[in-house]
């Protein structure tokens, strides 16, 4: 069960997207988990064949324990995992026939599978028939030594994961260095998931109003009491831009039309590579820039309630690609799908609060982000411009920074960044 | 096309797009963005999914005529007749 | 040049040799002159060194090692030989009131540099009470310093440093070790600080001294037979500690046990336990195990004292547990 956010404790497992047997890649989807912040599709790391669900809808799993266990690929890890897998159950699989427990591979594997892998499968599938209670039960906390505990601290590798060679089964420091754990991956490949037939009932979707509130309620408290905020904030004339847009949307169907949110956007994370204190986590009291510009997107729910799942790679999407990342991921937040990585990766939030919001937003930051880029609705303002003062289109851009990161003339240069790359909309 | 057709595609579409919104009780007039609290969006999501199934054209300039129940009907019915 | 003897002949040298190479040495004790000492250590040298030197005193251990203790503050360096451990608590207020502390109560213008020897440990049957193993008692004393020599090598080369020492140093003799033979270098010196490793290994750290070094040098013998390597960690010096020794041999091995004659509660194991906690606890890949007496008062027939002391099997099987091996070797 993998960390969505600092306050998560536990997740409710909704459904399954895979059975045992089937094999999956990196970033595959393969379960959907219901969290505060709603029904997040939960994102495999590694790559394998699956060999046992350890956990059922309904399964309340703690953040850490296993769900599901995966027979990695054979090249690394077959000999180890196989061995790990077999012992009990392999009496019991001569005795009845595979056949009748082993889950129907696809006619047509997409992935070349080494010959080597088919066997280490096959070695380790009989494994996939008993689904213990006892070892899916959450609650308990993993028997581990000191010693293995720092060095999965240091490795970051689940003990959860990890059989125990110790005193009473204990994980102790070889079990960690020898195991192969599995580890947030960033920058995975998605892959087509895989669906199966048989998902059991019938899945709960959308988001718990109450639930949100209090995951709402403890990130915002916990940014107001341990960031020092600093504001500011800058009126950026659009005339450029939205003169742009408009002659660009003009000739456009509109599955192809542009929102000018996607202009605010796209230069807030052009700007951001110039900038990178403002994109990133402040953590153990210390910054780490993120490797990649990754955005928050701020989406309110209709009735109350925000989320801000990333969008990936913004400063390298064109505004169509952009464009079609934020419709899709606006629809899934709608729909009550978001992913897991959605909620993991962003290092800074942009809100923007469209055509019928306010001149400014002053944001909190989203921890352990280290900023927040404010837009107000885009309008006809009165403006002083090089023919005295008119009604132009502006918008108020305000930046919300960590003191403890940055200072307020990098945060200044930021915004008048944006504000320069937006007075070049066709280079967007 | 019937206005009712249209009608009962326009309200399938906007469900699909926005299945989080009750449309019980909103008059014909009402502005869905202030009723149903639709979002810039909603809205272009809406006229994408109609224009492809409709096959109507809808300029960007029109978006404005498609945020009320009635007002969609009736643009919709003139521009598919049009066609 | 190297000999073979025994225990017992080398702790008799090493007074021997004290005594020649310098007059202020002299040595009393109970039945230490004409009959050659309890365990035989002082035979011979009332007829070398003359009644002046080798003393036989009353059955009064708190007034000869209250005389031991004022002869080193007043020049000598007295060896004092109290017949066991058991009957040092009658020189208790000697010993911990007045030796241990006269240098810090005269502002340091006296020292005690007495050496205080005594057997310690069951295993001949003498019963519960000459069979106690309170070596932990005097380790707890500030203003000591406590030697436990479990090899014939340091219960020679011990003496001649403890009696330099300008403390009070007490000095523990096994009973079990006086017949056990062993090779004696009588040029080499040893410190009075350091533990010594008696066997290297990297699975598991036995810590033990005194006569119980022996079992678990034997128990690790036949752990290796099993594949499991243990390294031995003989203390030497029971006070002060030598931390860094232990310290670092669990820091590699991950894993100790503390084999201590002594009873289980408030034992040296208990404190070795203590401060594997305090300084590698993130280190361990075990909880620290201890063979310990069964506590009870040392019972006199031969199977009951056997099965209330720490023996090889218990030895083997504490190491076994902290490597997450169940039950008898394979």
């Amino acid at each position: 069960m993998p960390s969505l956010g600092a306050d998560m404790d536990d997740g409710v497992l909704v459904e399954w997207d895979v059975k045992p047997g089937d094999r999956v890649s990196r970033g595959d989807i393969v379960a959907v988990v219901e969290t505060q912040k709603g029904a997040i599709e939960i994102e495999i790391f590694e790559s394998g064949t699956i060999t046992r669900l350890l956990a059922a809808p309904g399964d309340t799993i703690a953040v850490g324990a296993p769900l599901a266990e995966l027979d990695g690929p054979a090249a690394t890890a077959g000999e180890t995992e196989a061995a790990k897998a077999a012992p009990a159950p392999s009496a019991k699989a001569a005795a009845e026939p595979a056949a009748e427990t082993l889950p129907e591979r696809p006619a047509a594997p997409t992935i070349e599978t080494p010959a080597v892998a088919a066997t280490a499968r096959e070695k380790t599938a009989p494994a996939v028939e008993a689904a213990p209670a006892a070892k899916a039960a959450p609650a308990g906390r993993v028997r581990a030594s000191p010693a293995a505990r720092q060095l999965a601290a240091e490795r970051g590798i689940d003990l959860a994961g990890i059989q125990g060679t110790g005193p009473d089964g204990a994980v102790v420091r070889d079990d960690v260095a020898g195991g192969k754990a599995p580890q947030p991956a960033p920058g995975a490949r998605p892959a087509a998931p895989t669906k199966t037939a048989e998902t059991t009932g019938p899945a709960r979707r959308g988001f718990d109003v109450d639930e949100m509130r209090k995951a709402i309620a403890a990130a915002m408290s916990r940014s107001k009491r341990e960031i020092p905020h600093y504001y500011l904030s800058h009126t950026i004339d659009m005339r450029v831009a939205s003169g742009w847009l408009d002659e660009l949307n003009a000739q456009r169907p509109p599955e192809e039309r542009v929102l000018i949110g996607m202009l605010l956007l796209k230069a807030s994370a052009l700007a951001l590579t110039r900038f990178p204190e403002f994109n990133g986590r402040y953590e153990n009291e210390a910054f780490a820039p993120a490797p990649a510009v990754h955005i928050g997107m701020a989406v309110a729910m209709r009735g109350g309630g925000l989320v801000a799942p990333a969008l990936h790679d913004v400063d390298r999407l064109s505004l169509e690609e952009l464009m079609a990342k934020a419709r899709d991921l606006v629809a899934r937040v709608r729909s009550g799908r978001l992913r897991s990585s959605e909620f993991t990766d962003a290092g800074i939030t942009v809100t923007s609060l469209g055509e019928r919001g306010v001149d400014t937003v002053f944001g909190v930051i989203y921890p352990p982000q280290v900023a927040i880029v404010g837009f107000g609705t885009v309008a006809m303002r009165a403006l002083a411009t090089e023919n005295g003062v008119d009604a132009v289109p502006t918008v108020c851009a305000t930046l919300a920074a960590d003191h403890r990161v940055s200072d307020g003339r990098r945060g200044a240069l930021f915004l008048r960044e944006i504000d320069k790359l937006l007075q070049v909309p066709e280079a967007l | 096309m019937t206005r009712d057709q249209l009608r009962h595609i326009f309200i399938e579409e906007l469900m699909s797009i926005a299945p989080d919104i009750d449309l019980d009780g909103v008059p014909d007039t009402a502005d869905l963005r202030d009723a149903v609290d639709l979002d810039s969006m909603d809205i272009m999501n809406l006229l994408i999914a109609l224009h492809q199934r409709l096959g109507v054209d809808i300029p960007e300039a029109d978006a404005i005529k498609l945020t009320t129940l009635g007002g969609a009907v009736a643009y919709l019915a003139e521009r598919s007749s049009a066609t | 040049m190297s000999e073979e003897i025994t225990y017992r002949e080398a702790a008799g040298a090493a007074i021997h040799d004290a005594m020649a190479a310098d007059p202020r040495v002299f040595i009393m004790g109970e039945d230490v002159g004409h009959y050659g000492g309890t365990y035989a250590v002082t035979k011979g040298l009332l007829e070398t060194f003359g009644p002046e030197r080798v003393r036989d005193t009353p059955l009064s251990e708190s007034g000869f090692t209250g005389a031991g203790i004022g002869a080193a503050m007043g020049g000598m360096r007295p060896i004092v030989e109290i017949m066991t451990v058991n009957f040092s608590l009658l020189a208790l207020d000697q010993i911990v009131n007045n030796a241990a502390t006269l240098r810090h109560m005269s502002g340091g213008q006296f020292n005690v540099p007495v050496v205080i020897r005594m057997a310690t440990g069951a295993g001949r049957q003498l019963a519960a009470q000459h069979s106690h193993s309170l070596e932990n008692w005097y380790a707890h004393v500030p203003g000591l310093r406590v030697l436990a020599p479990a090899t014939v090598q340091d219960v020679y080369s011990m003496l001649a440093p403890a009696l330099e020492d300008p403390d009070p140093v007490i000095l523990f003799e096994h009973v079990m070790l006086y017949n056990r033979k062993g090779t004696l270098d009588r040029s080499a010196a040893v410190d009075l600080r350091s533990a010594a490793i008696r066997r290297e290994g990297r699975d598991i750290t036995l810590i033990s001294y005194g006569g119980s070094l022996w079992k678990t040098l034997e128990a690790a013998a036949l752990l290796a037979e099993d594949g499991i390597e243990a390294e031995v960690v003989d203390l030497r010096v029971l006070r002060p500690l030598d931390a860094d020794t232990f310290l670092s041999s669990v820091r590699k091995t991950r894993r100790a046990v503390i084999v201590d004659e002594g009873w289980r509660t408030g034992s040296l194991a208990a404190e070795i336990s203590a401060q594997i906690m305090e300084e590698v606890f993130w280190e361990l890949d075990a909880p620290v195990g201890r063979v310990c007496s069964a506590e009870v008062p040392i019972p006199y027939p031969r199977h009951l004292e056997e099965a209330a002391l720490p023996q090889v099997p218990a030895i083997i099987a504490a190491a076994r547990a902290a490597l997450g091996k169940q039950g008898e070797p394979a």
